[in-house]
């Protein structure tokens, strides 16, 4: 299979590369653009390490195609915070100790990020079940939920 | 003098003892004297002990002294992970 | 270094939480953990694993791999060493196959090609050719007569003759003489009960790029929990010199004890080296699944003796381990360690190590140790109900404490057992009624700690700020934690400390973030070597006044006279001396190295509530309490950190973990689909009260905690279950259909 020539925009840029069509959006996004923030936990979207927004759309990256980047927009952990100003979510992840070894934290915190955009005040539950295709192995999910719970309100103050 | 406790499963290496008494001021020179006692204990000393002293665990040290009357405990070299 | 006891009495920076430094790196996607690198011209690799749980190789041909373009080189076990022996050898048989396959998975060659799918495509066109062995995967039937034996060269000389030959260590300790103990007895209680193998399910596969170039030199960037290991082993493996490889540690996307060995760093390097060119490896998740270092299934027989009042008066326990096809299970550690927090005169505990065709077993926090637990605190809380006595009282009762002899052998120091059982007793979880179908189940545990090989290195810049190095890789925020230590002995803000974890050419000995050590022993070498800064810096303020250095102390941050007779001076700050440092005398830096011993034994009281639905049999966890001893939390978040998470597991490996053999003894459940974890969904918050009796073998009081924080959560967890079912829960995982059956069958035969 001959490769392909693809051209998308990743957290704002418009962005080329070539690739296998067997490869992933998730290979693509690290080996390729360097864009190492999402990473691969288990290649079949279990884990949600490497989660992205995909035309607006949370998606595991490892479950999409770099070749079905085309045209799309794609935005990555890297594109989470604003220049040098940390999203909120980002600052009460690290305020709450809601990580350990960080592994799964930019994929929680795309996650995440897409639910506060659709639903601004999520219960406890609502929460936990969003990002129950997050997996953690270190934090036990304690930390994680107080962190996104106080950033939600946190946002709400703003808005 | 120091009285060495070993541990059940060692005590056959040792004469059926579960106190071996040897002279010794340090883990170092204990653990020579146990060999030199019972030579059947060397493979597992040279394996690797952990030496309890007056209840502290020495997992790896053997320049560790050993006080006067000091209760001395030989257990089975453990890993943590 | 023992506590000191002036200082335990008001903290600045001990016990406080601030931002850890490396935080701001995880949350944006910038940290590089092990895959995260790459290199010009670097090539990527790829293992072939046997299908087959246990088989001769009769040959490897590899032509149709060296033919498709792209592939550069090929290695099997030929290019490793000949002459390793010991521990190393075994690492090596688990790291590639020579002559026999030994489980599902087992690596028989590797490939390095320019991209990794053409290393995948060039992997499935090695003909490997194979005679099928007999194989074992099930502890029980590894251990009964028809059973393949797996290597009659790995029994240690400790196993008696007659014992089966796939047993390769008996271990025994003990106390008193339990004949006696149970003759004393009221009420004495059997039972056997079994766990399962469960893997650590850290989220980051293991990763690695290894560079040796033609003079032997080699370089190694790898998540590990332990760099200076590695590079011992791997020099080993490889048949280099040691101080000819540089390792360094990647961040860490998770260990818990399976990143302390090597499983394709010695492949890489062997790749590199071949190739001559770098060489990229990378696992994935089914790789990591079957391939690595699960935690050992178990089969545990226990008897407790009781009186009627609660006095327990003998305890015997048989803890049998499957290490996989090597003799490494660690079968003392539930022997010592289930009863270590009670005081019992007569008590028998063996430990037996068996071999299977499963993969070498790796560490799981505390090695070999939950699984015992399960079943000696099931016994102690099942005796507890049937004798009418509150399963935190029964425990009290027996309590071991300072001054008694545990049943691992030494006699106690200063530990807190108690003050975690009186803490959970007074917890409103304890008090809080259950509803219908709802169980609360309670368990205690213990580990040792360990102190360990430390160097740690600490320099002050011009401007006063400090760098601090350290040899231990940051699993868990143990960055935090140096620094806050730091701060605390220079008096310096937590802000002007910067932690950096250094590769093993550039600072001293380390051994691996492991054993609950890095708190407790790099806490301790960071205060030394600050305290040697201070000394320095002291005899810098004393040339500057003119005055003998011992006349000189350091307080809250500066240099002072330590007297009026010394004289009256103004003091120094640290910025101050450190400006002018290179002119005084040069560079001040501080250094200590030490294998310190006074860890500090851990204690912990769980409490769980689960609800249990009759008619599926799922358990779900309604509350979790965890009361630990930490002597002294430095950054709280973070211990809190290690109770939750150590906590979860413990669940995930109580109610659904478990790996499924099939009869042709491959590994069914290789992805996280099958291998079902906890997720968010699944749990409550998990409460946690931190207990601190210092350690008095620490400045600070420390004792570890990343270890103790597994040991109690399968026992309590399937107390609580048995609670809400009235059927004792034997078997892990405590998945649905399982309970569910247990209370079908106690419904029909009452």
């Amino acid at each position: 299979m001959s490769k392909q020539v693809i051209t998308t925009t990743v957290n704002g840029d418009s962005v080329d590369f070539v690739c296998d069509p067997r490869e992933s959006l998730l290979d693509v996004l690290r080996d390729r653009l360097g864009l190492t923030g999402s990473k691969e936990g288990c290649g079949t979207g279990d884990c949600g390490a490497c989660s992205i927004m995909l035309d607006g759309r949370l998606v595991c990256s490892c479950l999409v195609l770099g070749v079905e980047a085309e045209g799309k927009t794609i935005e990555t952990i890297e594109g989470v915070a604003t220049g040098t100003q940390l999203h909120v979510l980002q600052d009460k992840i690290i305020e709450h100790a809601g990580l350990q070894c960080g592994i799964c934290t930019p994929g929680i915190i795309v996650a995440a990020k897409a639910l506060l955009e659709k639903n601004p005040d999520p219960t406890e539950t609502e929460l936990r079940y969003w990002l129950a295709g997050n997996l953690c192995r270190c934090t036990g999910y304690d930390k994680i939920i107080r962190a996104v719970m106080d950033a939600a309100a946190e946002l709400r103050k703003v808005a | 003098m120091v009285d060495v406790q070993l541990w059940v499963s060692l005590r056959r290496f040792a004469d059926d003892q579960s106190v071996v008494t040897v002279e010794a001021a340090n883990i170092r020179e204990m653990l020579a004297a146990l060999v030199r006692k019972h030579p059947a204990l060397e493979p597992i000393v040279s394996g690797g002990v952990s030496v309890a002293i007056n209840g502290e665990i020495h997992a790896e040290s053997i320049v560790a002294a050993i006080p006067p009357g000091a209760e001395v405990i030989l257990m089975q070299r453990i890993k943590g992970g | 270094m023992a506590l000191d006891q002036e200082k335990t009495k008001q903290f600045k920076y001990i016990g406080t939480r601030p931002k850890r430094q490396d935080g701001v790196d995880k949350v944006t996607g910038q940290a590089k953990y092990g895959a995260d690198t790459y290199q010009s011209g670097m090539l990527h690799g790829a293992i072939v694993r046997s299908p087959h749980a246990h088989a001769k190789i009769l040959s490897i041909d590899t032509s149709k791999a060296e033919a498709l373009e792209g592939v550069k080189t090929i290695v099997t076990r030929a290019e490793f060493a000949t002459d390793v022996t010991g521990d190393n050898w075994n690492i090596l048989e688990n790291v590639m196959a020579d002559k026999t396959a030994l489980y599902d998975g087992h690596a028989v060659a590797a490939i390095a090609a320019t991209s990794a799918l053409i290393a995948r495509d060039a992997a499935k066109l090695v003909v490997v050719n194979y005679e099928p062995l007999p194989h074992v995967t099930d502890i029980v039937d590894a251990i009964s007569e028809d059973a393949p034996i797996i290597r009659e060269s790995s029994i240690e000389p400790n196993v008696p003759e007659g014992y089966h030959k796939n047993i390769t260590r008996r271990y025994e300790c003990g106390k008193g003489d339990v004949k006696v103990g149970f003759g004393e007895a009221d009420l004495i209680l059997e039972r056997d009960f079994f766990t399962e193998g469960v893997h650590q399910g850290y989220i980051e596969p293991h990763a690695c790029l290894a560079h040796v170039t033609p003079d032997g030199k080699g370089e190694l960037w790898c998540s590990t929990q332990g760099h200076f290991n590695v590079q011992r082993v791997c020099a080993d493996l490889l048949g280099m010199e040691s101080s000819q490889l540089k390792v360094t540690a990647s961040e860490i996307g998770g260990g818990f004890g399976a990143k302390t060995t090597v499983f394709i760093e010695p492949v890489a390097l062997a790749l590199s080296r071949k190739a001559n060119r770098p060489v990229k490896l990378v696992m994935n998740r089914s790789e990591v699944i079957r391939a690595t270092g699960p935690a050992s299934s178990s089969w545990s027989t226990v008897k407790v003796g009781m009186k009627k009042n609660g006095t327990i008066t003998a305890a015997h326990g048989t803890y049998r381990l499957q290490g996989g096809a090597f003799p490494s299970a660690p079968s003392e550690s539930p022997a010592q360690v289930t009863f270590a927090p009670y005081d019992i005169e007569h008590a028998e505990m063996i430990g037996l190590s068996i071999m299977t065709n499963r993969p070498k077993q790796a560490a799981y926090r505390a090695p070999g140790a939950p699984m015992g637990v399960f079943a000696s605190e099931q016994i102690i809380e099942e005796m507890a109900h049937e004798l009418g006595i509150d399963p935190i009282e029964l425990r009290l009762k027996n309590a071991a404490k300072e001054g008694t002899k545990g049943v691992h052998g030494p006699t106690y120091q200063r530990i807190g057992l108690i003050e975690t059982l009186e803490a959970a007793k007074a917890h409103p979880h304890y008090s809080t009624p259950l509803k219908e179908n709802q169980g609360r189940g309670v368990a205690v545990g213990f580990w040792f700690n360990f102190g360990g090989a430390t160097s740690v290195s600490m320099a002050l810049s011009l401007d006063g700020s400090v760098a601090l190095t350290v040899g231990t890789p940051d699993i868990g925020g143990s960055r935090a934690s140096m620094a806050l230590m730091a701060a605390e002995v220079l008096c310096i803000p937590y802000e002007d400390i910067r932690v950096t974890v250094a590769d093993t050419g550039s600072l001293g000995h380390n051994d691996d973030t492991a054993g609950s050590r890095v708190t407790f022993a790099v806490g301790l070498a960071t205060i030394e070597a600050c305290n040697a800064a201070i000394k320095e810096l002291c005899k810098r303020a004393a040339g500057e006044w003119g005055i003998e250095p011992e006349a000189v102390k350091w307080e809250e941050g500066f240099a002072v006279p330590s007297g009026a007779n010394a004289g009256d001076f103004a003091p120094l700050s640290l910025k101050e001396l450190a400006a002018k440092m290179n002119t005084t005398g040069g560079p001040i830096n501080g250094h200590f190295a030490s294998s310190p011993s006074g860890a500090g034994p851990g204690f912990a009281t769980h409490l769980v509530d689960v609800e249990v639905d009759p008619e599926t049999g799922k358990s779900t966890v309604i509350r979790y309490t965890v009361v630990l001893d930490a002597g002294k939390a430095i950054h709280p978040d973070y211990v809190e950190g290690q109770m939750q998470g150590g906590a979860v597991q413990g669940i995930g490996w109580a109610l659904n973990e478990e790996y499924v053999y099939g009869k042709d003894g491959r590994l069914q459940n290789t992805i996280f689909l099958d291998y079902r974890v906890p997720v968010a969904s699944d749990l409550p918050m998990i409460d946690c009260v931190i207990i601190e009796v210092p350690n008095p073998g620490h400045p600070f009081g420390v004792r570890g905690v990343g270890e103790t924080s597994i040991i109690p959560p399968l026992a309590a967890v399937a107390n609580a279950v048995s609670a809400a079912t009235g059927v004792r829960q034997t078997r892990l995982p405590m998945s649905p259909p399982r309970v569910l059956k247990g209370i079908k069958d106690k419904q029909s035969h009452g």
